[in-house]
């Protein structure tokens, strides 16, 4: 009885015990409740909003580059793509076979998609193909109702309605590269599917172009998808860019290339204002192949084309600039006095400097002449023997005072300098002393000189402007806006006579170019002819009669080059024009000018300037 | 005086309908209505504001959970004693059927299919062993108990379910039968040393056990001790769950607004983490009242223990009042982070059909034991 007394005390007390052990484990479980929402709140809130809240960026529209006119040279236009979800689809093998039969996929693309598939999640929408034209849009849209998961997406997609026709000025865009992420951080560039300019204007201004992104801030869900919009800050669209080209004289100089197939470059440049007006590389390549990842089917096509496409030749194209570069000559040597207007050299065809010969390209020579004769003929004697006596140094100068051997700074990347020699430079570079023989060559523009067709616009033009020291650019100025440009300090004097012996090259019978002369309402053209030698004639050659330069192959032709400008009295444009491995800067660079300058003139005349 | 003599537990009365109605205690049942509110509540928000995909369903069975309750307190105390035994091994049998032709959900067998409802004898189980341990220990004396022969035949009877139910698996009730029992081991008097000499069994057959483990059962334990181990992975749940608790602060996002727990977040929301719901829309406070409105449940269910006479019914009340906050501390002290992710509902409040009926079963139970208080069953 009293061990049952026992039994029940124990019972009691041990009860009273263990609900206090209770009510402890329950006290402490408020006590960790405090801990965790009070204590820990801030750190649990800011990782709750972490979970939730998935900020975007909004790719803004990126800015149009239009012609001087206005009118679109690069812009954005709608860009269909097929888009696959996974979730939607009964089986992502039959949707893609259904697909295929719409939109043939090469290998490639479908271990992308298969890979991508893999990679996100499945309510993800995966690019099958961008791009997409009107007829595969609109039999997608047709046949989506069968085809279980498929959706047609529309964004905006750079385009270039021109083409090749402005690819060396404008570039391109393309999909953003590591390289790319580490020189800006600008987090747009972490968007997928976000475009940056690679090249050309494009390029150059992509910071005007660009714009500023925005933010939307999406409240999502566990498994990402999105719930709603909690924010949205719009970002700034891309300025809209004005060049100093006019297409209409982009796509005549590109043309004029194309007809014939020719590889060279052209520049037509405002001799007043620096203003670039057509500008063209040929062979060119298209913007558009490259916007969306170029095919290795196109790209190869373009390394393997001995023409180089992609080689932006008109400013990292460096030619010898040939009879091109007399000009300089010349007024380098009237500055120095050496030759007045009237100082007269005889040419017999061939000068002597020790045992060696120096051939005029006349063989049986031009008898007395002139400076502005020299010029009209191109005669190579006169300028051998005007080097001679000037010497290689104040050629020099005088070429660099023209924006010749080094960059005239165009907004464009890639941009060669050219060479522009001296003795110095050859000490330098070769360890010789430079050679009479030499400053003779570079007399009539050979030897060692280089200079890119963009140079040689900027030459002329400051020759028909009379000295004016412009500077090349393509952004169209506001006309208004009266700039002082620096001034070369060569006399008016000498400018006349080197643009009297250009004048006569074209519109005096017996000029090396008489046959590109036209005459639009009394406009003519002057310039000067120039061929670049791609390689030496040798002495067997020259024995043997030299061959014609359709006879060699076409990668050993001399360069054909022709600077101009028009109209001959007051000038308003100068061109500078190379046709790569075209023979006679006469027969093929002169009228080639000569058509452009003429549409160029007819242009003003039509938009009643 | 006023009382008849049987009502002073002098004799073994038959109570009437009406008598037992008369003693019965409103406030304790209206405390577990209130809980299973909440829970239909929440399950209104954690269905982001519908009664058709839970709240509803939960309402219903609540009703007929109650409607076992209202029935089990009428129940003769002398009923379960003399059944106790039967009982037990009728749901041993279960449980061996269970393991036989058991019906396989969520990966473990837990169920028996009755077409109506699927049975899950485990539950079943939390009260026939309670039942059982109480007619033993209500036989014996305290000479026995405090040998080691007297125990053996309770701890026989603990391990053979827990073993069974350890195999399904079902970790967390195995546990929590096995915890019950040294519960009760401990209140009927069962020396402290003993206890101290299993622990130190424990601590020595632990990595042996680990052995036995399934897979899925250890890594919930190693995540367990560090949950930030693999943050996406199994850890998950618990990063979440505190996540979402945290950020509920002292009053919570507000009803319907929990972030967390409606952007999916937060895993198994109207089940097992319907706690870490509740605290992240009401916060501290919501949790705290969660917490208390339990203790209130607790103190009374006691308060009965010591009221009532018999040694069976004492110990039958102390054993499924142990049961039932069991569950509740170990379901919310997993959402909390200071337990492994074992599976245990909130009792009432999660979604889930034979929990909230096994535990108005117990309640039922305890209160016919109160009802029933004055009751003297003698010693057998």
């Amino acid at each position: 009885m009293n061990r049952d007394n026992d039994k029940g005390k124990t019972l009691i007390n041990r009860t009273i015990v263990w609900t206090g052990i209770q009510f402890a484990m329950l006290l402490l479980i408020i006590a960790r409740l405090y801990y965790l929402q009070v204590y820990q709140a801030d750190k649990f809130s800011t990782m709750a909003d972490e979970n939730r809240i998935s900020t975007r960026i909004l790719i803004p529209p990126r800015g149009e580059i239009v012609d001087r006119n206005g009118k679109i040279l690069a812009g954005n236009r709608q860009n269909f793509q097929a888009l696959v979800v996974a979730e939607q689809t009964t089986s992502i093998e039959e949707t893609l076979d259904k697909v295929k039969r719409i939109l043939p996929l090469d290998e490639a693309e479908e271990k992308r998609i298969k890979e991508d598939l893999k990679k996100y999640r499945r309510f993800v929408p995966i690019k099958i193909k961008d791009g997409l034209s009107w007829e595969e849009t609109s039999r997608l849209l047709l046949a989506s109702p069968d085809i279980p998961g498929i959706v047609i997406d529309d964004g905006l997609t750079r385009y270039y309605p021109y083409g090749e026709k402005t690819a060396h000025l404008l570039g391109y865009v393309a999909a953003v590269s590591e390289k790319d992420l580490q020189r800006d951080n600008d987090p747009l560039l972490e968007v997928p599917g976000f475009k940056i300019g690679k090249d050309g204007i494009e390029r150059q201004f992509e910071k005007q172009l660009r714009g500023t992104g925005g933010n939307l801030k999406l409240e999502v869900n566990a498994l990402g998808r999105v719930m709603k919009e909690i924010e949205r800050v719009d970002g700034k669209p891309g300025e809209k860019l004005q060049l100093s080209v006019d297409a209409r004289l982009q796509e005549k100089a590109y043309d004029l290339y194309n007809e014939k197939g020719q590889s060279g470059a052209a520049v037509l440049i405002d001799v007043n204002s620096g203003e670039i007006l057509a500008f063209v590389s040929t062979p060119s390549y298209n913007s558009n192949d490259f916007v969306n990842g170029v095919s290795s089917k196109i790209y190869d096509a373009l390394l393997s084309n001995e023409r180089s496409p992609l080689l932006n030749k008109a400013i990292a194209g460096q030619y010898a600039p040939g009879s091109t570069f007399k000009m300089i000559v010349a007024l380098a040597a009237l500055e120095d006095g050496i030759i007045t207007r009237d100082t007269k050299v005889y040419c017999s065809g061939r000068l002597q400097l020790g045992n060696h010969f120096f051939h005029c390209w006349k063989k049986q020579g031009h008898g007395a002449l002139t400076v502005e004769e020299a010029l009209k003929h191109s005669c190579d004697i006169f300028f051998y023997e005007v080097a001679r006596q000037l010497g290689i140094e104040k050629i020099a100068a005088m070429a660099r005072r023209f924006g010749l051997g080094m960059p005239t700074g165009i907004e464009l990347a890639g941009e060669k300098g050219g060479l522009i020699p001296d003795k110095e430079w050859k000490m330098r570079t070769r360890g010789e002393a430079w050679q009479v023989g030499e400053t003779m060559i570079a007399g009539i523009g050979q030897s060692y000189i280089m200079a890119t067709p963009l140079q040689l616009a900027v030459m002329t033009a400051r020759i028909a402007n009379g000295g004016r020291m412009i500077t090349p650019t393509f952004i169209k100025k506001d006309r208004k806006k009266e700039e002082k440009t620096p001034l070369l300090n060569v006399s008016k004097r000498y400018f006349d006579m080197v643009r009297n012996g250009m004048c006569a090259v074209i519109n005096e019978t017996g000029g090396t170019a008489y046959g590109a002369r036209f005459d639009v309402n009394g406009q003519k053209m002057c310039g000067k002819t120039g061929t670049s030698q791609v390689r030496r004639i040798t002495l067997q050659e020259r024995q043997s009669g030299i061959l014609k330069q359709d006879e060699i192959p076409w990668r050993y032709r001399d360069h054909a080059l022709f600077v101009g400008y028009a109209p001959q009295d007051n000038p308003k444009y100068a061109v500078a024009v190379a046709v790569e491995h075209g023979g006679g800067g006469s027969s093929v660079a002169a009228p080639l000018a000569s058509k452009l300058l003429q549409e160029a003139l007819k242009l003003d005349i039509e938009d009643g300037k | 005086m006023m009382y008849k003599p049987y009502k002073l537990g002098l004799h073994n009365p038959n109570l009437t309908f009406r008598e037992k109605l008369y003693l019965l205690n409103v406030p304790y049942f209206l405390l577990i209505s209130l809980l299973a509110a909440i829970g239909v509540m929440m399950l209104y928000s954690a269905a982001n504001g519908r009664w058709d995909v839970w709240a509803l369903n939960h309402a219903v069975r609540f009703a007929l959970g109650f409607t076992v309750m209202f029935t089990a307190s009428m129940i003769d105390i002398k009923l379960f004693l003399r059944l106790a035994y039967p009982f037990y091994f009728a749901t041993l049998v279960l449980l061996i059927i269970v393991e036989v032709a058991g019906y396989t959900g969520m990966g473990a067998t837990r169920w028996i299919d009755l077409k109506f409802i699927k049975l899950q004898p485990s539950e079943l189980m939390k009260i026939a062993l309670v039942m059982a341990l109480a007619k033993y220990f209500h036989g014996t004396t305290l000479q026995t108990i405090e040998t080691i022969r007297g125990i053996i035949p309770p701890l026989v009877m603990a391990l053979v379910p827990a073993a069974l139910i350890m195999m399904q698996p079902d970790l967390g009730t195995a546990m929590m039968l096995l915890f019950t029992t040294a519960v009760m081991l401990f209140v009927v008097g069962v020396q402290i040393w003993k206890f101290a000499a299993l622990a130190v069994l424990a601590a020595v057959f632990t990595p042996i056990g680990w052995h036995f483990l399934h897979d899925y059962q250890k890594l919930r334990v190693l995540t367990f001790l560090d949950p930030e181990r693999d943050p996406l992975g199994s850890g998950y749940h618990i990063m979440q769950s505190k996540i979402a608790l945290g950020s509920g602060g002292v009053f919570g996002k507000g009803f319907l607004k929990g972030t967390q727990s409606h952007l999916n977040f937060l895993p198994e929301k109207h089940t097992d983490f319907i706690f870490t719901m509740l605290s992240e829309e009401f916060g501290l406070i919501g949790g705290i009242v969660i917490v208390l409105i339990n203790m209130v449940i607790l103190a009374y269910s006691y308060a009965f223990a010591i009221r009532t006479t018999s040694y069976f019914g004492k110990l039958l009340i102390i054993g499924l009042a142990t049961n039932y906050f069991l569950y509740v501390f170990i379901n919310i002290a997993m959402v909390l982070g200071l337990l492994p992710v074992v599976g245990v509902p909130l009792p009432l409040i999660s979604y889930g059909g034979t929990v909230i009926l096994s535990v108005c079963a117990s309640f039922g139970i305890i209160m016919a034991v109160y009802i029933n208080k004055d009751t003297n069953l003698g010693k057998e």
